[in-house]
């Protein structure tokens, strides 16, 4: 039995709801990020699911702006957590409730 | 056979995802993150994306996660200690909201298995290099110049933050040392 469409689809809204979850009951703020990392995927698997079953490249094409836009994230998200922890030598996001540093 | 391999590496995934959630160590969550990756490159070569699956793991498993390794050795990350929550009330919320995104998922489910659709085959050259190059250079060329300024942004920006001084302008920080 060949794998079908919806089995995919089921895979990443599984994949896509333990991120958010994830991002909703973690408090340590890179654990947080590396759940917004695990939601951008289970996005992607469903991109190439479509981009196989309708034999359009479109959704390859999508994945690969998305891979581009998480490395960029990555980049400024790292660097704003290097910050909020210089500033206040935690990474609880519950510490850093305000915006004010 | 194909569905075996898809049972083997979505339930690879889930798990590693779940062991992602449930770990107090962000370096373990770490390893299980890039083990998520590497489950879902295996299931892009399955759907005939070879292309796709070698740049999930170079870059995800590779760039991005060394990124995020680092930094957590950086940082020197503890482990995070069992105190009492202050937002106790959230965690019922969130289990809610799992459930109501699953809801509206399986009503998308349920519609698309409603609809006709084409069956696959992997001898179509969909997911090969040459075919992503051709697009992502003619059709698509605009989409990947503005990516290419948006990597600039983010290195820009990066650097900014993460310089020491923060974002004081280096006249201030230099009267101050």
């Amino acid at each position: 039995m060949e794998p079908q469409l919806s089995w995919y689809l089921a895979l990443s809204a599984v994949l896509f709801t333990i991120g958010v979850t994830g991002v909703i009951i973690k408090r340590n703020i890179i654990a947080m990020f590396m759940c917004i990392e695990l939601m951008l995927n289970a996005v992607n698997l469903t991109f190439v699911a479509f981009a196989s079953f309708f034999h359009d490249v479109t959704g390859q094409l999508f994945v690969f702006i998305v891979m581009t836009v998480a490395a960029a994230e990555a980049a400024v998200g790292l660097g704003i957590i290097i910050a909020i922890f210089r500033n206040r030598e935690t990474l609880d996001v519950d510490e850093a409730s305000i915006l004010k540093l | 056979m194909l569905a075996l391999l898809f049972i083997l590496f979505g339930a690879m995934a889930i798990g590693c995802a779940l062991a992602l959630v449930a770990q107090r160590h962000p370096l373990y969550s770490a390893i299980s993150l890039i083990g998520v990756f590497i489950s879902l490159a295996c299931l892009y070569v399955m759907l005939a994306a070879p292309f796709i699956a070698a740049v999930q793991v170079i870059v995800y498993a590779g760039a991005i996660m060394v990124l995020v390794v680092f930094v957590i050795m950086l940082l020197n990350v503890e482990e995070e200690e069992h105190r009492r929550q202050r937002l106790k009330f959230l965690v019922p919320v969130a289990v809610a909201l799992a459930g109501v995104l699953i809801a509206e998922v399986a009503f998308i489910l349920v519609s698309v298995q409603e609809s006709r659709v084409l069956p696959t085959s992997a001898t179509s050259d969909v997911g090969i290099t040459q075919s992503i190059g051709t697009a992502l250079f003619t059709t698509y060329l605009l989409p990947f110049e503005i990516t290419s300024i948006l990597l600039l942004m983010a290195i820009v920006g990066a650097m900014t933050l993460a310089r020491r001084g923060g974002l004081i302008p280096p006249r201030d920080a230099g009267k101050r040392g």
